[in-house]
């Protein structure tokens, strides 16, 4: 297979993935799900079978059909785009053996639907991840959205409905509104919308434009959550807690502060951008972003509602690393996203496995529970440690880098944002990690021990990892030099 | 060959003797097989004409050999062949899935003069596309509308009749308009050839009977083609017709007064009248607008599926015509390509609609419920065409969206508050279409009928290929993109 194939092969096999997962839906669940582990292991083949071109220096480029003149629908493997790819499709067959855990125990309906669109998400993820151009990218970001809508509105009740219908009407309204006239402008500023080292902007556009400009990205890639357009994430969280966990901590969010790196990177290019006084407000609104998300989030008694607050809050430090526009920084924008991935992902599949067990959604009700269920808790703490930034957990080593970052911009805002957020998130997750090991459960609890054995052992796996990307993030590290030397030979 | 340069006559005269012909096919099914066959016939005419122009060639068809300012000509060029294509598309695919909505909804006797009347307003359509003299133009559009009141009465719905009233009448007013603004150009010209009418206005030195000839046409046109607020018989028109009567006209009918409209303006009045490109943007803009935002908004708060989305044709018009009203290559293709992507949409939306009333009698958005878990296929080819309807990307209807905001943004310095009224309205489109999309998978399913009863075969097979054609065409627009851009430099070099 040549890696020209490998790319559209990773947008077709999780289609056929969900065209074979609705056809065995029919037979049996068993047949379901054993069609949903064979996607996802085909995925990884063939997405992790690009990363040694990658690593090479290979950029292999397809083009599937010219639209109109310079507008295409095109594809193009460049790092951060693998990294991003290589990430989702990893952590979809954990979450495809935790969903079965989870959908299972907790004897939801619809479960074919579900797992179908799960894979139509995927698919729509490895389009966003590959994009050649604005207009490719645009494309699969709004299938990402409707592909997601079915699951977020999974349980088919009037108040998850009107959840579903926040989270439809933010991402729909402020990709048409805004996203679409962004890229529309610098098509025709450009004449061409293909992501270039260096970027495709730089002498078409002036001063306080540029600021215009990339605020209408900012903002219209609502997915990235900065705020005001943030509300959808909370929202959210009515889906079921698969859904929260890989879409609502990997694959959706990452792909809008991905968008945006990719954007700052391939459009707008780095060295323009820090020559440009009016693109400063972004690091600004980025670091807003992530005090009053660490604030909300403190007073937060709903676990996933904390969580997605979190989220929030976590998904601008990739852009505030981002915009801080030095190689540190950038370096620790994509091993935050890989760190808070495998962090996020945890806490999710934790606080899932605590409402499969024990029906508890509450913050309140985590008294002692360390006790009932020792590994969910264990994990549940090492991915509060990274969310943290402690060692010898992945989200130290990113923390290091942004800081690191800012230190060479002698950003102070920056720093100082950093070590607040770091503070506040410590304030939200500490207490939650004393009551369930050190305090004790109040009389005439429900009996229960862990979640069903799946769920445990996915969430298990996302905990190694998020302790073994302390030590092992080497790879990530270099494929981000990459894109910063702008190597391609 | 011989046979293509015969085809401009064809496309008109085939349907057209099919239709008495068909009111002799008494047996069962029988007509429905004529007309289809009939309908299939002239679109692989109008393939073979598309083909023909996409060489690059212009045909000209004289009637009964009498040249041109004399005799009646025919004339098809890219944007006549872009109408046609959408026409006989629109009338062959409506057909092909017609028989089991049509059997349920009009008794068996009727049924060969109801598609004899499908025919004669087919070939009414076409003629108005192909002729190029003023007053065929009239004579065929008469011939259509009398069919389609015809076609849209023809149901059981006895509200029909007084909707085809108020059609009837506005329908009638609008031909007479245009037919005194040609009356008085004729005065002025002594011609009724729509290309020797335009040489020849260029002498007349008294220009005002011309002014209040193109005021007279316009506002005719306009009536016949629905743009607001000239738009008031449209809403009841489409709800009580027959299903299948709604996807047909709602993808061409109104198109095609409105293709009239453009052709008329941009090929005779803004090359003979000195500042008309001025008066035909200020007239058609605010139009254009007010229709888009005023329609979109009653469509929001509208509770009948049919008639939510006429209300949303009323919308999608005020975007060809918005397209137009750029006076700018740009905008005129974005027109012409608006034209064939909102047939698609339009044309897989009530063909969905008619596969949901095949089961459901009562058409209110509320008592749609559980309709995605009896029809899931209905409801999923639904979803696409709504999706085509708003602009999402993939689809059809993103295309003309992309390339009107693009005209918008090279029309100068109001262009950002264009492109600001057409992203709001498209974000209104989202609101009406997902009002439909809950109405249909989360509302709790209404006692009519518990079975799981999908539309028959014959009619989900072609409304699920039109979905799939706004895929297509949203990922391959090369043909309908290229036929949009000729049209539109044809259009552009006649108005100089």
């Amino acid at each position: 297979m040549t890696a020209e194939t490998a790319i559209l092969m990773a947008i077709i096999v999780p289609l056929f993935g969900a065209l074979a997962i609705v056809l065995a839906g029919r037979i049996s669940p068993n047949l379901r799900e054993a069609a949903t582990a064979v996607t996802s292991i085909s995925l990884i083949f063939v997405v992790w079978g690009l990363l040694p071109t990658i690593m090479d220096g290979g950029r292999p480029a397809i083009e599937v059909s010219e639209l109109m003149p310079g507008i295409s629908i095109a594809f193009k493997v460049e790092p951060l785009g693998m990294l991003f790819a290589a990430l989702a499709s990893g952590l979809w067959l954990i979450n495809s053996i935790y969903s079965v855990g989870y959908m299972r125990g907790n004897k939801e309906k619809n479960q074919t639907r579900f797992f179908a669109c799960f894979a139509l998400a995927l698919s729509a993820t490895m389009g966003v991840a590959f994009a050649g151009n604005l207009f490719t990218l645009f494309l699969f970001y709004e299938l990402l959205t409707l592909s997601t809508y079915p699951l977020v509105a999974h349980k088919g009740d009037a108040a998850t409905v009107r959840s579903a219908r926040i989270y439809l009407g933010v991402l729909l309204s402020t990709s048409i509104g805004l996203f679409l006239p962004a890229i529309i402008w610098t098509y025709s500023l450009a004449g061409t919308g293909d992501f270039v080292d260096g970027g495709i902007l730089a002498g078409k556009l002036n001063d306080p434009e540029i600021g215009l400009l990339l605020g209408l990205f900012v903002f219209g890639i609502g997915k990235a959550a900065v705020m005001p357009m943030h509300k959808w994430l909370p929202a959210a969280m009515v889906a079921p807690t698969p859904v929260s966990a890989l879409l609502h901590a990997v694959a959706v969010v990452k792909a809008g502060v991905f968008a945006i790196t990719k954007i700052i990177v391939y459009v707008f290019g780095i060295d323009f951008l820090f020559d440009a006084p009016s693109s400063q407000w972004l690091l600004y609104v980025a670091a807003f972003t992530i005090i009053a998300a660490s604030v909300v989030a403190l007073r937060q008694t709903n676990i996933k509602r904390l969580l997605a607050y979190s989220t929030i809050a976590q998904l601008s430090y990739v852009i505030m690393a981002a915009a801080i526009l030095k190689p540190l920084a950038e370096v620790g924008a994509s091993l935050h996203m890989v760190a808070h991935a495998f962090g996020k992902i945890t806490l999710f599949f934790a606080a899932g496995a605590i409402y499969v067990a024990s029906k508890k959604t509450e913050v309140q009700q985590l008294r002692g529970i360390g006790r009932r269920m020792p590994w969910t808790m264990a994990a549940f703490t090492i991915g509060a440690l990274s969310m943290i930034g402690v060692p010898p957990t992945g989200g130290f080593v990113s923390k290091w880098y942004i800081l690191a970052g800012a230190f060479e911009a002698n950003n102070l805002v920056a720093v100082f944002t950093i070590i607040a957020s770091t503070v506040l998130n410590a304030a939200y997750f500490l207490p939650i990690l004393y009551m369930a090991w050190f305090e004790r459960e109040p009389a005439g609890g429900k009996e229960h021990g862990e979640a069903p054995f799946l769920a445990v052992l996915a969430l298990c796996i996302t905990a190694m990892l998020t302790l073994a990307f302390f030590l092992f993030n080497g790879p990530v590290i270099e494929l981000e030099s990459q894109v910063l030397s702008g190597v391609s030979e | 060959m011989d046979l293509l340069a015969h085809l401009p006559a064809l496309q008109v005269v085939v349907p057209m003797l099919s239709a008495p012909l068909i009111v002799l096919l008494q047996p069962r099914g029988l007509a429905w097989a004529g007309a289809t066959a009939s309908a299939l016939v002239s679109f692989a005419i109008a393939v073979t004409l598309t083909l023909a122009v996409l060489d690059g060639q212009t045909l000209e068809y004289a009637m009964g050999g009498w040249p041109a300012p004399f005799g009646i000509t025919l004339s098809v060029d890219a944007l006549t062949a872009l109408m046609l294509l959408i026409v006989t598309g629109a009338s062959a695919i409506a057909l092909l899935a017609a028989k089991p909505s049509i059997d349920q909804q009009i008794e068996l006797e009727r049924q060969p003069l109801f598609y004899s009347a499908w025919m004669l307003a087919m070939s009414g359509l076409v003629g108005i596309v192909v002729a190029a003299d003023a007053f065929n133009i009239f004579v065929f559009m008469e011939i259509s509308s009398l069919a389609s009141y015809i076609l849209i009465a023809g149901g059981p719905d006895r509200r029909a009749l007084p909707a085809v009233f108020k059609y009837l009448m506005m329908g009638t007013i609008g031909a007479t308009f245009y037919l005194i603004g040609v009356g008085l150009i004729y005065m002025m010209t002594g011609t009724l050839n729509m290309a020797d009418m335009e040489a020849r206005l260029g002498d007349v030195t008294d220009i005002n009977p011309v002014l209040v000839a193109a005021g007279f046409i316009t506002i005719g046109l306009a009536l016949k083609a629905a743009v607001f607020p000239l738009h008031v018989w449209v809403p009841n028109a489409y709800t009580h017709a027959p299903h299948m009567v709604t996807v047909f006209l709602a993808a061409c009918a109104t198109k095609v007064a409105l293709y009239v409209l453009i052709r008329f303006d941009y090929m005779i009045f803004q090359a003979a009248l000195v500042d008309h490109q001025m008066q035909f943007a200020l007239f058609a803009m605010p139009l254009a607008i007010l229709g888009i935002l005023v329609a979109s908004a009653v469509a929001m708060f509208e509770g009948n599926l049919k008639r939510l989305l006429a209300s949303s044709s009323i919308a999608q018009i005020g975007y060809i015509l918005l397209g137009a009203s750029f006076v700018s290559i740009a905008g005129l293709s974005a027109s012409a390509s608006h034209l064939f992507n909102h047939a698609l949409a339009k044309g897989g939306l009530f063909l969905a609609v008619a596969c949901l009333a095949y089961q459901y009698r009562d058409l209110r958005l509320s008592q749609l419920g559980g309709a995605s878990k009896r029809m899931p296929w209905t409801c999923a080819a639904f979803v696409v065409c709504g999706l085509s309807l708003i602009g999402v990307p993939g689809t059809a209807g993103f295309i003309s969206k992309w390339l009107l905001i693009n005209a918008a943004l090279q029309s100068g310095p109001w262009g950002w508050a264009l492109v600001a009224i057409i992203l709001v309205s498209s974000l209104m489109a989202v609101v009406y279409i997902w009002r439909i999309v809950e109405a249909l998978y989360f509302q709790p399913p209404t006692e009519e009928g518990d079975v799981v009863a999908e539309a028959p075969l014959q009619l989900l097979i072609i409304t699920g290929l039109v979905a799939i054609l706004n895929i297509y065409f949203g990922l391959f627009p090369q043909v309908p993109l290229e036929l949009a851009n000729s049209a539109a430099s044809l259009l552009w070099e006649g108005a100089q």
